[in-house]
């Protein structure tokens, strides 16, 4: 027999999650799907993907580690003050 | 796989004792077991020594796809696991010996990926691969696939070991990285079925351990490590940290493989598996590196010194492999133990 009171708790789940991997890709686990911007499916070989954010990939927009070679950083970085917008 | 040719008393000794029936116990391998006692005692590297790397490859491979004909029962044999145990540690003793591990203070499983990323960037691996890519003749990609082919045919097989060893979260990487490994559930998209096909593309025979007798040692060295590492589960740190840098020094390498395949008009069909895994592994390094070392780590913190420890063994054999290689090649000899018969 269903049990009711944990249904709706199940559905509050999140269907998918991106993590945020330092110096890296974006990887997503779940329920998704990857769409160009009109809609269409792009090829996608694996459950689990990694999308590019350094944008030197090759085989966009996949990760291909590129962003290793480039020396990428996603470290949060105090911005220098800029004089011409000083009031 | 078929039975190899022995390379020396040990061998020799093993694979007599695998034609005959397992129905005597342990009092049958009495004169393998001594011949292995004095081989161990003897040789001045294990990690090249031709005798005795086949001896342990033979020995894993019983718990592997066997060997043609031999008796199943070997496989827990108390006399061959005593020889396997007496090769194991010097093996593992030498392989300690050449790794000089990183500081061990991280903790978080950020820290843990963080050290072996920098371990995979220091890795002086890359020279191989610019040379496949922009250098080698057809006959050096074709010995390239044979050392490769003794663990690509069985990809992925000895890291499957550590799994219930393991809980949590780095049982969980580790299966969500093997479950890609193994085809997603498609078997002609397994990665050793790929590499079967890139074989089969520069005729070659892809049944496994076919090239066992042209490899030398320090081939048979790289996957035994492995299978080391895999088959003892106090060395659960090991394996994973020698997963974690291969899938982190393997994205860059197999794009320029590809490139080397490409460059002697190779089709797609042929470089498919060096291209899948410049994206599987872009992906499986950030699985590995944080929630499979990293997360094993956070729950078992002793054994981050093996977690170093299978990483830089990792680097440490394959780096010899690679300058082995390249020496024969640059010398213009084979870089295995005869050459292949052309078109074979």
């Amino acid at each position: 027999m269903m049990d009711e009171q944990s249904l709706p708790q199940r559905e509050k789940e999140p269907q998918a999650a991106v993590v945020v991997c330092p110096d890296g890709p974006l990887l997503i686990r779940g329920d998704f799907e990857i769409v160009s911007s009109s809609g269409e499916l792009l090829p996608r070989q694996r459950k689990t993907v990694a999308l590019c954010r350094c944008g030197a990939t090759g085989i966009k927009p996949y990760c291909d580690g590129s962003h290793k070679l480039i020396g990428f950083r996603t470290e949060f970085t105090e911005p220098e003050p800029n004089e011409a917008q000083s009031p | 796989m078929k039975f190899p040719s022995a390379r020396g008393p040990v061998s020799a000794s093993l694979l007599d004792v695998l034609r005959g029936p397992a129905d005597q116990g342990y009092e049958q391998t009495h004169s393998l077991r001594k011949a292995a006692t004095q081989g161990v005692a003897a040789t001045e590297s294990l990690i090249s020594d031709e005798d005795l790397q086949l001896a342990l490859f033979c020995l894993y491979e019983l718990h592997y796809g066997g060997l043609d004909g031999a008796d199943e029962r070997w496989e827990w044999n108390l006399g061959l696991l005593a020889v396997r145990q007496g090769i194991e540690a010097r093996f593992e003793q030498e392989l300690r010996a050449a790794v000089e591990l990183p500081d061990l203070d991280a903790v978080s499983s950020d820290e843990v990926a963080s050290v072996l990323f920098g371990l995979a960037a220091v890795d002086s691996g890359p020279s191989m691969s610019r040379y496949v890519a922009k250098e080698a003749s057809l006959e050096q990609l074709r010995e390239f696939l044979v050392h490769k082919a003794i663990y690509q045919l069985k990809e992925a097989d000895p890291h499957t070991w550590a799994i219930p060893r393991l809980n949590g979260r780095p049982k969980a990487a580790m299966v969500e990285i093997q479950a890609d490994e193994y085809g997603g559930g498609r078997p002609d998209r397994m990665h050793s079925a790929l590499f079967a096909r890139t074989m089969r593309g520069l005729a070659l025979d892809d049944t496994y351990g076919a090239y066992v007798d042209a490899v030398p040692a320090l081939t048979l060295a790289s996957t035994n490590m492995m299978s080391m590492f895999g088959l003892n589960r106090r060395l659960r740190g090991a394996i994973v940290g020698h997963l974690a840098i291969y899938e982190m020094t393997s994205a860059q390498p197999n794009k320029f493989y590809g490139n080397g395949f490409r460059r002697h008009g190779f089709s797609s069909d042929v470089t498919w598996y060096f291209d899948e895994h410049v994206e599987a592994d872009a992906v499986h390094e950030q699985i590995a590196g944080r929630d499979l070392a990293g997360g094993l780590v956070e729950s078992e913190p002793a054994l981050l010194a093996d977690v170093y420890f299978g990483a830089m063994a990792a680097l440490a054999v394959d780096a010899q492999l690679s300058a082995r290689t390249m020496a024969a090649w640059k010398a213009g000899d084979s870089s295995l133990r005869a050459p292949l018969p052309v078109n074979a």
